[in-house]
């Protein structure tokens, strides 16, 4: 099935995330590079969404639109109602803070800082005190079941209890949308299908998902799947779950 | 991000990259320590070479003979014997010469002393009584000769220590000693001038000049006279008085023609303070040096340090640190490096120059400013050179500063 990304029913909510033709183009080489040639999609709260598609078809560059990590080149991106596609560094970074959680396929763990250090850290740029961090961060840890790692180097970790404390880094600002880009990428199979099984919990409890993948039965995982193909969006279909 | 958690992610920073802050610090503490020591010495030279001249009289204006021509060789200053003992009681005349305090003519020849069975061969000074306190000098035992001996001819005669010491003299007043076969009574020894000069001012013998034109010379010219004027403001004055009064004395006209020669104490410390001062400025131009090395040093490793951090700077952006978030993180991280070594290079160099002095001979002055000057240098070098690459990566969008190797 194709046609405009646009979830038909959901009652009257209205969308998390709208993106509306929103071009991304990089004009670093001789030739511009259309990452993003005119995506319009949107994700209503308490979605679990995949996202797949060749390599270099736009997915990551997609996503770090949504996580304001990058702005489109033209195009509107509303969240929650706000048109957030041309606001400053400083409105941007508030908005990553409160209401974006970012899982990266490389971890981005801090090496010199332990797990519930690594996990307060967003904590510290939306000025939580110190003893409230603490909480916040152990909570956050427990809820990735990685409670007794709390005071472990990154060095210390598996690679999976590594993507665990990245995504309690992601969920203890409680935001409004969690972006994971390829995170079972760089993890053995039983750790990757540790971390899918907490993203699928997590799902449950309410969250709003949206999962970068190459691997099919890691899609499956989502209710819903979105195709890229040269920048576009080609497509979604509904999983069976 | 309140301050505090500024502060403190900053200072872990550093404490989690030992090697390299110690290193920054390493590079900024001996800059510092560089520019105190160098701006120490130079002072100390000055503040030494000052405290010379003084000791010689800081009031003294020093009247030589002109120089002699013969045809067309002429002699130098002093070559003449054109000044006289006459010459020198005019001076001290009052009325003419108000501001001229004190006068004291002075012979000089080389004789040799013996006394029992030593010998020793000194310079030897016939003067009046007013040469102890020309000269800054004092009588550390018995007494200077008087008026009266100068008009009797007395043959006795002060020593210096060394001259004493040398002749086998250790209770030397009222012992004989023999100048030239002719006895001179000891009547005192002078206390010692300290060697501030390369000349010896402990070595000498002084009598009175009568005795030593007399006796000794057989001439009746005089070597220097030495003039002290009442303060260094009236020197000026003392200089003229004293040039109109031998220009009469000697029947000439026109000032060109003077027979004589008048220098000052003043003009050497001008000409010594002036080649100090350069001195001061080379060494603090070396100083500056060293600390500009310094601060290249810190500017490289602050900039390998904002380099290989550019990804921690990525996802702290990520994580929602604002651009100036970041760029206090490192000024915190910069200034506190740059004051740590900073305040060690500047107790390193303190504690030079008090430790120093002990192995080298020179005096090594402690400037206030230079040390207060050198530690905002420092954590200047500090903040600006890690904080200009610290705020170009926090300009960096986050997701290329994530990207970043
Ligand atoms: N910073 C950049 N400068 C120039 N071109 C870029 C930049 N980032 C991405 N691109 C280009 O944009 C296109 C989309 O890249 P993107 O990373 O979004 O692909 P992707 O779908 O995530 O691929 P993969 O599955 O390999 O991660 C690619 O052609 C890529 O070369
Ligand atoms: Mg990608």
């Amino acid at each position: 099935m194709t046609g405009p990304a646009t979830r038909p029913v959901l009652g009257a909510q209205l969308p998390l995330v709208q993106l509306v033709d929103v071009w991304k183009t990089y004009t670093a080489g001789e030739v511009p590079v259309h990452a993003l040639r005119g995506v319009s999609v949107s994700i209503f709260p308490g979605e679990y969404i995949s996202i797949v598609g060749p390599s270099g078809s736009g997915k990551s560059t997609f996503m770090h639109i949504l996580g304001c990590l990058d702005v489109p080149t033209s195009g509107r991106y509303y969240l929650g109602g706000t048109d957030v596609s041309h606001l400053d560094e400083d409105r941007l970074a508030e908005i990553r803070n409160h209401r974006i959680g970012f899982v990266f396929q490389q971890f981005h763990l801090l090496p010199r800082l332990n797990a519930w250090r690594n996990v307060e850290l967003p904590l510290i740029y939306a000025a939580v005190d110190r003893r409230a961090r603490r909480a916040r961060a152990l909570a956050a840890l427990e809820e990735v079941g990685l409670a007794n790692r709390a005071n472990h180097f990154p060095n210390q970790l598996s690679g999976g209890q590594q993507q665990r404390v990245a995504v309690a880094r992601a969920l203890v600002t409680e935001p409004d949308l969690l972006l994971a880009d390829e995170p079972t990428g760089n993890l053995d199979s039983r750790s990757s299908a540790d971390v899918l099984a907490m993203l699928a919990e997590l799902h449950r409890s309410g969250r709003t998902i949206v999962l970068i993948t190459h691997e099919n039965d890691v899609a499956a995982a989502a209710e819903r799947t979105m195709r890229f193909r040269d920048g576009r969006f080609v497509g979604d279909q509904e999983s069976a779950a | 991000m309140s301050w505090l958690d500024t502060v403190r992610s900053g200072l872990e920073a550093i404490a989690s990259h030992r090697l390299r802050s110690s290193l920054t610090v390493l590079g900024i503490l001996i800059g510092i320590a560089a520019v105190i020591l160098t701006v120490g010495l130079g002072e100390g030279a000055t503040a030494s070479v000052n405290s010379a001249i003084s000791a010689l009289g800081t009031n003294l204006l020093i009247v030589q003979p002109g120089s002699s021509s013969t045809g067309l060789v002429r002699g130098g200053f002093g070559s003449l014997s054109s000044l006289t003992y006459q010459d020198a009681q005019a001076l001290a005349n009052k009325v003419d010469c108000p501001d001229i305090a004190a006068v004291a003519p002075q012979v000089s020849t080389v004789g040799t002393l013996v006394a029992g069975n030593q010998n020793w061969t000194t310079s030897v000074y016939g003067s009046t009584p007013s040469w102890l306190s020309v000269r800054g000098r004092s009588v550390q035992v018995g007494t200077f000769f008087t008026q009266a001996d100068l008009a009797h001819d007395a043959n006795v005669v002060v020593l210096g220590q060394t001259t004493a010491q040398e002749l086998g003299l250790f209770s030397p007043i009222g012992q004989t000693v023999d100048i030239g076969n002719i006895p001179f009574s000891v009547i005192g020894v002078l206390s010692s001038a300290g060697s501030s000069s390369s000349t010896n001012e402990d070595d000498m013998a002084v009598v009175p000049i009568t005795t030593a034109q007399d006796e000794l010379l057989g001439s009746s010219s005089v070597n220097t006279i030495y003039l002290e004027a009442a303060s260094r403001s009236t020197m000026g004055a003392a200089y003229e008085e004293a040039t109109d009064e031998l220009l009469a004395l000697h029947g000439i006209t026109n000032p060109v023609d003077a027979d004589f020669n008048i220098t000052t104490q003043s003009s050497l410390l001008q000409t010594a303070t002036s080649v100090d001062h350069t001195l001061t400025v080379l060494l603090a131009g070396i100083a500056a040096i060293s600390l500009l090395v310094g601060g290249i040093g810190v500017m490289n490793i602050m900039l390998v340090s904002v380099t290989e951090r550019v990804r921690e700077i990525g996802l702290r952006k990520a994580l929602g640190a604002t651009p100036r978030v970041i760029r206090r993180q490192f000024l915190v991280e910069a200034s506190a490096l740059g004051l740590a070594g900073g305040l060690a290079g500047a107790a390193l160099g303190i504690a030079g120059t008090f430790v120093l002095p002990h192995f080298i001979s020179n005096h090594i002055s402690l400037s206030g400013s230079a040390t207060a000057g050198a530690v905002v240098v420092a954590v200047a070098i500090g903040v600006v050179f890690g904080v200009y690459p610290a705020s170009r990566a926090a300009r960096l969008a986050p997701i290329e500063a994530l990207r970043s190797e």
